[in-house]
């Protein structure tokens, strides 16, 4: 587990008015380890329906090219909507193995 | 320093009047101010707009409360309660009336000066219609000569487009109609 | 160069149109109409290339305001009162986004009861929002102040209010000066901001500032209005220089000698002067402060101004209820604490709901200022021209 702790910046040295000038730096943001279970899709079950794509509030569910659906831990946070929001129940929170 | 105090009603042109003859002594070179009492704008209703005029920067920002000169732009407001409030002792007066100016020494009783014209005739009989601010304008010119008549004529070009050349008439012919009455007070 | 006769109002205008905005963002108020209006014919007609946001609120106003200085367009707004009022959130959001950007604020009172009149509560209501606020005291000077404020705001990055008294500045017409439109381009000529946003570039704007960010965002733009005092004077001495005019942040009359002063801002200063000249015939050292930028407060100014001074009547046109005192002179009363020699202050409101302050106000002021000195006790604040 990676528990960064970077120095943080004085007012001299932070961008003017917080304006952040690096797009898509929320990439680098590891939110793994603020889970305590994770989501497993059952990918039989999967009807590739993209709700649990839609419903992550991480964005951290993503589309492959053959439009079948995976989780990539680095963003997903274990906080359940997935499972929730999968009709056909192709999602089951399992506990997190880390 | 030279105030005067312009009477009229929501739509005969007082503030537009003021402010023509300051801008007309701005152009002149010299320094006026042209303000109003604002209020709740509505046609018909009683309206005061001022004009401060001095050959050097006007620096003074309060109202006008004892002007050197009164103008009326209606007829009915003439002889109103407080018309002449504050009127300077010697001071002038010029109102829109067919009556002659000797009918309103006693509204005036401080006038030196009173002029009269019917810039209501005048008006409906060249514009069309009872706006009575460039008519006065002439009237004004002729018995204080605070601005030349060219100089008003000049911004009325400017100002009033189509109906110029009609307020243009009408100032001049205003001019012409004045009667003047000078008294010792 | 020739005068022409122009309202407050109007001399705004033509400064923002001289200026070459790419934005007018706006919603109309009584007395700050006259303003847009005017803009939104220059507009019309082709003689302004910019866009006129048309808006629901004073709140959507300041909004787009904000988002289109972010784009690096020049930016322009105007309000008063209940509109300021209505800008208020946003307002924060402009200084602390370092969004430049110059709006005229035709002061006029807050309600209830309704009053389209002028007093300056509104403007002492945004008083912490963030702002360089400048004050005008004739048409004259809110053209030019409204010139240099485009240049203040884009060099600190920061917004810029120009208030004018309402009516009596935005209603009345005097001579004012304009510059030639070509020498206002050359002094302010028009180019893009950088860092901002475009289709091309992707930036966070608006960000959230946990407690361990805030402090620091915040103070940053403390600091901008600190380090303004420098851009404001050297922007100042320019324009004086360049047009002939003798602009300084703080007006002062007769202060080389003066024994008792008033301190006024915006609209007052000419009409307290005008006492203070007749006091001066009759043998009363009179003198008059105004303050011209009342954020970034001159503190250092004002306390050379005010030296060797007996009494000092500070006229608010707004006030503080319930507090120890009124905004300007807390202000007043905080820059000269730590002097050893200061002078006995009074305390004056007047003028509130556009109630005329006549001359006689004035002098009454004065006379007043005069007791409290020689007595070495201030009365509590005075309300001159209030009916008991
Ligand atoms: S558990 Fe939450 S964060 Fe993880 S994939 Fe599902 S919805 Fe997204
Ligand atoms: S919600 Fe369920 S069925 Fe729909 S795509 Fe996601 S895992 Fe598959």
């Amino acid at each position: 587990m990676k528990c960064a702790k970077t120095p943080l910046k004085g007012w001299k040295e932070l961008p003017e008015g917080g304006t952040i000038t690096e797009p898509g730096s929320s990439v680098l943001f590891d939110a793994s380890a603020w889970r305590t279970s994770m989501p497993i899709i059952d990918h039989a079950k999967c009807t590739k329906c993209g709700m649990c794509w839609i419903f992550c509030p991480e964005a951290a569910i993503k589309v492959n090219p053959d439009g079948s659906y995976e989780v990539e831990y680095m963003y997903c946070k274990g906080c359940g909507i997935c499972e929730k929001a999968c009709a056909v129940k192709a999602i089951k929170m399992e506990e997190e193995k880390k | 320093m030279l105030e005067i105090r312009w009477h009229g009603r929501g739509g005969q042109g007082a503030v537009t009047a003021a402010e023509i003859l300051a801008t007309a002594v701005i152009n002149e070179g010299r320094y006026a101010q042209a303000f109003a009492a604002f209020g709740p704008e509505r046609r018909g209703a009683p309206v005061l707009a001022f004009t401060r005029i001095s050959d050097s920067e006007i620096l003074l920002r309060s109202q006008i409360y004892e002007p050197d000169v009164i103008v009326v732009l209606d007829k009915n407001l003439c002889t109103m309660e407080g018309v002449s409030d504050g009127l300077k002792h010697g001071g002038t007066v010029v109102l829109n009336t067919n009556a002659p100016p000797e009918s309103f020494v006693s509204t005036f009783p401080q006038a030196s000066r009173i002029a009269t014209v019917n810039a209501t005739k005048i008006a409906i009989e060249i514009i069309g219609s009872p706006i009575t601010n460039t008519a006065i304008l002439g009237a004004l010119v002729k018995v204080t000569g605070i601005a030349k008549m060219g100089t008003l004529e000049d911004i009325f070009n400017e100002r009033f487009k189509a109906y110029a050349e009609k307020n243009v008439n009408t100032a001049r012919r205003a001019y012409g109609e004045t009667t003047i009455m000078e008294r010792d007070v | 160069m020739k005068k022409v006769g122009l309202s407050g109002n109007y001399a705004i205008a033509y400064a923002v149109k001289m200026a070459d905005v790419d934005v007018i963002a706006a919603y109309p108020i009584t007395p700050q109409t006259t303003i847009v209006e005017k803009l939104s014919e220059f507009v019309a007609n082709g003689e302004l290339d910019a866009d006129y946001i048309n808006v629901e609120s004073e709140h959507s106003a300041m909004s787009a305001c904000v988002g289109a200085s972010m784009t690096g367009a020049r930016v322009f707004t105007a309000t008063s009162s209940q509109g300021l009022a209505f800008m208020h959130e946003v307002l924060f959001m402009a200084s602390a986004l370092r969004t430049p950007m110059v709006m005229a604020n035709v002061n006029r009172a807050l309600s209830a009861p309704l009053n389209i009149w002028n007093d300056h509560a509104d403007a002492m209501a945004e008083r912490d929002a963030g702002w360089i606020q400048l004050w005008v005291s004739s048409a004259q000077e809110a053209y030019d102040t409204t010139l240099m404020a485009f240049k203040l705001s884009e060099e600190t990055r920061l917004p810029v209010m120009v208030n004018l008294d309402g009516y009596i500045l935005s209603h009345t017409y005097e001579p004012v000066e304009l510059i030639a439109e070509e020498t206002v381009r050359e002094y302010i000529p028009s180019k893009p901001l950088v860092n901002r946003l475009s289709p091309k570039t992707a930036f966070s704007v608006g960000v959230v500032g946990p407690p361990e960010y805030y402090f620091e965002m915040k103070y940053q733009a403390i600091d901008a209005i600190e380090r303004s005092r420098m851009s404001i004077s050297k922007i100042t001495a320019d324009f004086n220089r360049s047009f002939g005019r003798s602009y300084d942040d703080v007006y002062a009359y007769g202060m080389e000698d003066a024994e008792y002063a008033l301190l006024t801002m915006g609209s007052m200063t000419g009409s307290a002067r005008v006492v203070a000249e007749e006091l001066r015939k009759e043998g009363l050292k009179a003198g008059v402060v105004s303050i011209r930028t009342f954020r970034p407060f001159p503190v250092e100014r004002l306390i050379k101004k005010v030296d060797g001074l007996k009494g000092l009547g500070v006229m608010d046109r707004a006030s503080t209820p319930g507090g120890p005192s009124n905004p300007l002179f807390s202000d007043i009363a905080t820059c000269l604490y730590g002097l050893k020699d200061r002078p006995i202050l009074q305390s004056f409101v007047s003028g509130l709901g556009g109630r005329d302050i006549s001359l006689d106000n004035f002098r009454t002021m004065f006379k007043a200022t005069k007791e409290a000195a020689d007595a070495k006790a201030p009365k509590p604040c005075m309300y001159v021209g209030l009916r008991e």
